[in-house]
Formats: C-alpha cells, sequence, structure tokens
C-alpha cells in the first residue's frame, strides 16, 4: 500500500492484490472487534483519493502469465492480470520447527494464533504457553492477554544477555522501546524453549527446558515461531535472483531503488529479508517511486536504512540456538501435509531425495513448511515451486494460456 | 460479546450456526464446533496452524470448494464442512 501511495501520483493505472480479505497484512490485520490502527486508515483514506488505484482482497497469484502477466484467483473468480511493472509484497510466513506434539490442535505458530485471535478466535480464560523468538512472541503476548487468556509463560530461546543488549540497543528506536516497554510480559523467560506438547485429541500440557531445567505445563493452547522467512516463491518463479539471509534461507535480492534482477520487477518488504512494518514500509514507498521512474528522498533513503539496522539487530540477538535441531523425534512429523515423519528424511541426500522417495514437500503447502524446517535442520535449499503456486481451481488454471483481461466467473 | 454485534447464519456440518459478522471460518471452526478443519492422510485431526494462509492446514469445504478456513470470511448462508480427509 505504501508502494501504491508512492506510485499513486504518476496518473497510471495501480491495482493492490492482496491474498488475505482485508488490507494491512499480517502486522495491521484487521480485527472482528477492533477498528484498523490509524496507520492503516490513514493510508487507505490516502489511496481512496486515487480513482486509478484499486485495492483487490482474497486474491491469490496462482501463476506467472509469461513475463508480463499474472493468473489469479478469488473465491468466486479468476483472471489473468496484466501488469507493465510489479511490485511484490509477498511478505514473511513463520519458521515453525518440528517438535514431538507440533501437529496437535491447539498448537499454532506464534503469530498464527495472534492472527487468528484477531480474526474472532476465543481464547478468553485459556491458558496460553507462547515459545520460539524474536520481538514477534511479545506482541503476540500482547494480543492473547488482551482477549482474556492467561499467558503462562513467554519463553524466549535466546540466552539473557543477547536478549539484554537487544534491549539496551533499542534506544536508537525509541518507538521500538516504548513498544517493547509496554509489551513486556512477567511470565517471559530467556534461554527457555518447548521440547515436546502433550494431550490427547489436543494440547494438555507442555514439556520445557529453561537453561539446565526442564518442567512441565498444564496448558490450553501453545503457540510456538522461531522468526520469519520471507516468502520469495513467487519472485523466484518470476526468475528474480535472491540472496542468502542470516538464518540461512533466501530472500528476493533488491538495488538501492528495490529493483529485483527483472528489470521490470520490484520487491519491498519481508520478502527482500523479514524487518518489520516500519521497514516494510520504507521500502514500498522507495519501490513505488522507482516504478515511475522517481527517486526517494535523501531523508526517505535514511528512514529506510535506519530501519534496515533494526532488522539486522534483530537478526543478531535473536540468532537460534543448535538445540533446536535436536527437537524431534524419529517419529515426529516434519511435513504434515503428507505425514512424513522426521526419521524417514533425516538419512536423505537432500531435498530432491526427500521429496521424491518419501513425498517430503508433495503435499498442499508445496513445502512452504518442511522446506523452511529442512532448510534450518539441514541446510537443503529447496527448489523454486512450479505453478500453480497454491491449489487452484480447474476453471482457473483453463485461463492459463488466456491472454491479460481474460476472466471466469462462478455461475451463481 | 457484544450483543448488538451484526452476527452471520451459516451452516457447519450440517447443523446451523452462528458467530459475530467479520469472525473468519478458522474462527468460527472451534466457536461452533470442535476446531477441527481437516482430517490428514494418516488419519489425524488437524487445526489452523499458520493463520495466515500457508500452512493449508485449515482448508475445508465451502459450498462443495475446497477453501483455506483463515483467509475466509463467515458470510450468510454458507455451507461449512469440516473434519474430512483432505
Amino acid at each position: 500500500m505504501s508502494a501504491a501511495l508512492a506510485a499513486a501520483p504518476a496518473g497510471r493505472s495501480i491495482v493492490v492484490l492482496d491474498d488475505n480479505p482485508a488490507p494491512g497484512g499480517q502486522v495491521w490485520r484487521s480485527s472482528a472487534s477492533a477498528p484498523p490502527p490509524g496507520v492503516l486508515q490513514d493510508l487507505q483514506h490516502a489511496l481512496a483519493r486515487y480513482p486509478h488505484v484499486r485495492i483487490s482482497c482474497g486474491s491469490r497469484v496462482v501463476a506467472a502469465q509469461g513475463s508480463h502477466a499474472l493468473l489469479l484467483e478469488s473465491a468466486d473468480s479468476a483472471w489473468v492480470q496484466g501488469f507493465e511493472q510489479l511490485i511484490l509484497c509477498t511478505g514473511a510466513r513463520e519458521l515453525l520447527l518440528p517438535f514431538p506434539g507440533w501437529t496437535l490442535p491447539g498448537a499454532t505458530g506464534a503469530g498464527g494464533l495472534q492472527a487468528l485471535i484477531k480474526s474472532g478466535l476465543p481464547v478468553r480464560g485459556q491458558r496460553i504457553v507462547l515459545a520460539g523468538s524474536g520481538p514477534l512472541l511479545l506482541a503476540a503476548a500482547a494480543s492473547a492477554t488482551q482477549a482474556g487468556a492467561q499467558v503462562l509463560r513467554v519463553a524466549e530461546q535466546s540466552p539473557w544477555p543477547q536478549v539484554a543488549a537487544f534491549g539496551a540497543g533499542l534506544l536508537r528506536w525509541p518507538s521500538k522501546l516504548a513498544q517493547a516497554a509496554r509489551l513486556l510480559n512477567l511470565s517471559y523467560r530467556c534461554d527457555s524453549y518447548v521440547l515436546s506438547a502433550q494431550g490427547q485429541d489436543r494440547i494438555q500440557s507442555v514439556q520445557l527446558r529453561q537453561g539446565a531445567q526442564t518442567y512441565h505445563l498444564d496448558c490450553d493452547r501453545l503457540a510456538v515461531g522461531y522468526g520469519l522467512v520471507p516468502n520469495v516463491e513467487l519472485g523466484r518463479l518470476l526468475g528474480c535472483a535472491t540472496r542468502r539471509t542470516t538464518l540461512n534461507g533466501l530472500a528476493l535480492q533488491v538495488d538501492a531503488k528495490q529493483t529485483t534482477s527483472v528489470p521490470h520487477i520490484f520487491a519491498a518488504g519481508e520478502c527482500t529479508g523479514a524487518g518489520g512494518a516500519e521497514r516494510a514500509m520504507a521500502e514500498g514507498h522507495c519501490a513505488g517511486l522507482a516504478a515511475i521512474g522517481q527517486r526517494a528522498s535523501a531523508s526517505r533513503l535514511r528512514m529506510r536504512a535506519h530501519w534496515q539496522n533494526f532488522a539486522d539487530r534483530v537478526d543478531k540477538h535473536f540468532a537460534l540456538r543448535s538445540e533446536l535441531r535436536t527437537l524431534a523425534h524419529s517419529d515426529t512429523l516434519l511435513c504434515r501435509c503428507e505425514d512424513v515423519a522426521y526419521g524417514s528424511v533425516a538419512g536423505c541426500n537432500g531435498w530432491h531425495d526427500a521429496k521424491l522417495h518419501q513425498r517430503c514437500g508433495m503435499g498442499a503447502c508445496q513445502g512452504r513448511i518442511c522446506g523452511a524446517a529442512a532448510q534450518y535442520l539441514f541446510g537443503w535449499d529447496a527448489p523454486a515451486l512450479r505453478p500453480p503456486l497454491t491449489p487452484a481451481r480447474v476453471s482457473t488454471l483453463a485461463l492459463a494460456n488466456e491472454d491479460p483481461g481474460a476472466v471466469w466467473r462462478a455461475a451463481n | 460479546m457484544n450483543t448488538n454485534q451484526a452476527v452471520v447464519r451459516f451452516q457447519l456440518n450440517g447443523l446451523a450456526a452462528q458467530v459475530p459478522a467479520g469472525t473468519s471460518l478458522a474462527a468460527a471452526l472451534y466457536l461452533c464446533g470442535d476446531g477441527i478443519a481437516r482430517t490428514s492422510v494418516s488419519g489425524q485431526a488437524r487445526a489452523p496452524f499458520c493463520g495466515m494462509g500457508v500452512c493449508q492446514e485449515c482448508r475445508v469445504l465451502v459450498n462443495a470448494q475446497s477453501q483455506l478456513a483463515c483467509q475466509t470470511l463467515c458470510a450468510p448462508g454458507m455451507v461449512v464442512e469440516s473434519g474430512a480427509p483432505s
């Protein structure tokens, strides 16, 4: 949306394609019970002034159609969207690592729990354990507490000196320091991580490690997220080059003007390296201007660098400990789509071997969850996805050779 | 829950259900049912997991079409089937 706003004054036709039901991405996900935050409302109002800017929610990209068009699908239609320039803002997902019990109902991602609460999931009176790594844990804990849940523990895997150094460094980002102080939770523990979860039909208890100690907590929900993984699938499909991130994963490679290795395709936000909403807005602004042949002002470029520094600090201080590679047992599922156990892929030669011989990553998510986990656990790079990027209707795929403008609509 | 809030009426596994307007289907599975979205290939019950349209664990049938519950808002008259092998 920042990119669209920056590019809008040039008067060219702009469409913002968002796969969520409402604008705002993951951070400003609108909630059933609360109005959208002021920043999002301001952006929406500003964009509404431009009749040539259209926001299309509930729209997911199924495939690339040549170099200048995308095949899209919504709940009741499909169409081919042509473009002269494309700005990829595909965001990030959580790094979700396998541990015994992680497939039980009641276990979610940490940001996942926050998103579900915002979308109306009732948690009042429920006992919740949050675990993983990074600043997102505190934000998710605050959402849960606000919704009436009892947050028993926020377990941060990073050791206390690392987290303290991160906190001290926040003096350079006063808004983040204020946010951290507001979100700080008495149940927050460093050097702590989930070993396993237990339960019959759903989560009933969780086993945690704290320093050298191991203990159990009875709980109703467990939310675990180990930081963020850039969503590079669409960019890679379009031929954009990637770079290695600190977590050893991949992010889209961009130059100072947010241009990818494909000259008419730009990228901004989490897909170029996870770094938070402020960095994403700064990059979006630069990308929007670049797409209309303009340069961002020096102060905007400084702003972008400022938030990039913040992102680098998060990466540095919340680096993942090696013990997290040893949580899964032989019978713990690694691939949740095809129910492939950790033990059956641990001896494979690489992602291709695991995929071809064990069906790991062959399911509906196409390895987005287990592929990122395998990248961390085994250091395997998954190859670029082939289309369709998401499960799609046959009626949508039937448009695969059509020209831009082709549309299919459900009968009713 | 605010009683003045608009509600959405729909059908979940053959039973009438209602939730506050703006509720996602992922939340509704838990509010109005057992919270389960699908049964995995080895027969395990699975519930919404990533919450943001990536993991595909929350896929259910909406008006006989497979859809992600976490990215679908409950709509009036929607016919939803959950818990099936998928």
